[in-house]
């Protein structure tokens, strides 16, 4: 499902050059679950935000469901990450003028569903992640974990090939953050492929495996 | 994927505007009512200052047609045909018919008691006029500032212009011969060629038209005796048509009927001096000029509270192109809401308009020494600047919205 081969990231700061990450190699496969680990600055953000396409690396290859994403033309990029991947942030990032279900229901729309159906499967969704009764809240009104699960519903809505989570866990409370996992591991029950980043142990736990970076190599998994 | 885009970015924009803070909205709609107002208002009280002399100038003077001798003629011939000729012209709904002829007017006479000093004299001009039409046609007793307007039956009775009298000439000059110590039944020697007769003052008219402030008019029958036109011919006729019948085309009908032989039939418009015109012109373009500043103030402006908003949002048009929303349809949603914005500003700066200004402009005008100010904005023209303003909205709009757009996705989400 994914293959990721040789991957470099550098970054300029004028005349200072850091590769952040040194030739990786990476595979997933349908309906696995990955966690990635490492300390701070050991590039596990970098690295998912490479393969998930929301950054260009400086070289390597990268092809998810046997599409080489790299050399997708920039207007088709944004087809592809709406069509094929999903996003969990850790900070939600939900957009702060749309309702908990216009938010979730923005990707559908996006894809070309009607409103009145992209209404009805997003109001699915939150349902699924507990949220049934949040559904026209805007994020300012909802607490972190509620924001987080609606980022989550947002990220699953329409049914992505692989659902990328960075420190999803981060901001929230313990109760929170097992809801999350809970979600997510009942999302992977049913056959969603997740490349999720963590710092905490408890919860890498919960994955299938565990990929461990340090200084921008994978040292194991 | 064009409509897709726009349904998208409608989806946001609508819900952007809604849920942004009112005050917020209420600004931004101000600041574009205002600039509406820059552009529409300024420019249309420049043109206006001109067009209020030249309304006064047809109201108070020509009227609608104006009928005047030939440039080789003392008067117009056979002006009694004329007249009658106008009386069966459809359209014509009033007219007004003048004897005009030079005179000197001396004041203070009685009292000049040394030879040695230069008499208190003007020269001006007389105006003989049948009261009654002239005041249905040009509303001139309405600028009697101080006694009272002619009667057809008064004699040796006469009306002064106010700037014949020194209290009442705005500026001091020795090419402006004013009289002095003149009011309600002060008598005054006027002179028609040789012959030199005293009348009484029994009113004092002040307008900001010339021509009404600057003659002095007595009741026809008495001015047609001393000027020796006992043929009845007139020096001009002023004719105000039908409401909703346009002026020239009565003037076809009269060029038709031959007066044109005998003498000049010109609407108000074309009887305009050529300096008026010129005014209009330069007064036009200089309105544009300053239109054209507001149109670059609009558009800064709205560059600037469109760019100001994209940049604090950067980081959620970073998320929607994460999440896979296409920078169009981000960047159609800033254009829907500065195009939103310019609509608002525009209706509401098109009700301040027309609604409130010019209507108290046309009861108040601005009282400027040349003419009564006021607000002119002809519909085509207020349209023209509302699109212009629409379009440079637009343009102000989409160019920020698309400087955000084009950054890096990830920068944007981190905000770095």
């Amino acid at each position: 499902m994914i293959h990721v081969k040789n991957l470099i990231k550098t970054y300029k700061d004028g005349e200072i050059e850091t590769q952040v990450l040194k030739g990786l190699n990476f595979e997933a496969r349908e309906g696995d679950f990955v966690a990635i680990m490492g300390r701070s600055g050991a590039g596990k953000s970098t690295f998912l935000y490479q393969m998930s396409m929301l950054d260009d690396p400086t070289s390597g290859e990268i092809s998810i469901d046997g599409v080489d994403v790299l050399n997708l033309p920039q207007h088709k990029r944004s087809g592809f990450r709406l069509k094929e991947l999903g996003y969990v942030f850790q900070d939600y990032a939900l957009l702060p003028d749309l309702t908990a279900l216009e938010n979730v229901a923005l990707p559908l729309l996006m894809k070309g569903e009607s409103k009145h159906l992209a209404y009805k499967h997003a109001t699915a969704v939150l349902e699924k992640v507990g949220l049934g009764h949040r559904v026209n809240n805007v994020p300012s009104a909802l607490s972190g974990g509620e924001q987080q699960r609606v980022s989550i519903a947002r990220a699953i809505v329409h049914k992505p090939k692989i659902l990328f989570a960075d420190e999803p866990t981060a901001n929230l409370d313990n109760y929170s953050s097992r809801q999350v996992i809970d979600i997510f591991i009942e999302l992977n029950k049913q056959g969603q492929t997740i490349v999720m980043v963590t710092h905490e142990e408890e919860y890498a736990k919960c994955a299938k495996r565990i990929v461990r970076l340090d200084d921008g190599k994978i040292v194991s998994g | 994927m064009f409509w897709l885009d726009i349904k998208i970015a409608w989806f946001l924009a609508i819900r952007q505007i809604k849920r942004s803070s009112i005050w917020t909205t209420l600004l931004i709609i101000g600041v574009m009512t205002l600039t509406f107002l820059n552009l529409v208002a300024v420019s249309g009280i420049l043109v206006g200052l001109i067009e209020g002399s030249v309304q006064a100038n047809k109201n108070y003077y020509t009227s609608d047609v104006i009928i005047s001798k030939l440039e080789q003629k003392e008067f117009i011939d056979n002006s009694n045909a004329v007249i009658s000729q106008l009386e069966q012209t459809p359209g014509v709904r009033a007219y007004s018919a003048r004897y005009l002829d030079g005179v000197t007017v001396e004041a203070n006479y009685r009292t000049r008691t040394d030879d040695s000093v230069k008499p208190d004299t003007a020269g001006a001009q007389a105006v003989g006029i049948n009261p009654t039409k002239e005041n249905e046609l040009t509303q001139l007793s309405k600028f009697v500032v101080e006694g009272e307007y002619l009667n057809e039956s008064d004699y040796d009775k006469i009306l002064m212009g106010a700037y014949l009298l020194k209290k009442y000439l705005p500026v001091d000059s020795p090419g402006f011969a004013a009289l002095e110590n003149i009011g309600p039944g002060t008598k005054v020697k006027i002179s028609f060629g040789s012959t030199t007769r005293e009348f009484i003052v029994k009113g004092i008219l002040k307008s900001k038209v010339d021509e009404i402030t600057t003659r002095i008019y007595f009741v026809d029958s008495q001015l047609r005796g001393l000027i020796g036109r006992d043929d009845f011919n007139v020096d001009e006729i002023s004719v105000a048509v039908d409401p909703g019948v346009d002026p020239s085309e009565v003037t076809r009908r009269l060029k038709a009927a031959g007066v044109d032989d005998v003498a000049k039939v010109q609407t108000f418009a074309e009887a305009e001096p050529k300096f008026l015109k010129d005014i209009k012109a330069t007064f036009a373009l200089l309105g544009n000029m300053i239109s054209l500043i507001g149109l670059a103030v609009a558009l800064i402006t709205v560059f600037i509270v469109i760019f100001i908003n994209a940049v604090t949002r950067r980081k959620f048009i970073g998320i929607a192109k994460g999440i896979g929303i296409s920078g169009q349809a981000i960047e159609y949603s800033y254009v829907i809401q500065s195009f939103f914005y310019a609509i608002c500003g525009s209706t509401i700066g098109v009700v301040v308009v027309y609604a409130f200004l010019i209507p108290y402009f046309n009861i108040h005008p601005i009282n400027f020494p040349f003419s009564d100010g006021i607000l002119v904005a002809p519909v085509i023209e207020t349209a023209v600047r509302v699109g212009l303003l629409i379009l440079a909205t637009i343009i102000a709009g989409y160019v920020p919205a698309r400087m955000i757009v084009r950054k890096n996705t990830l920068d944007s989400i981190l905000g770095r």
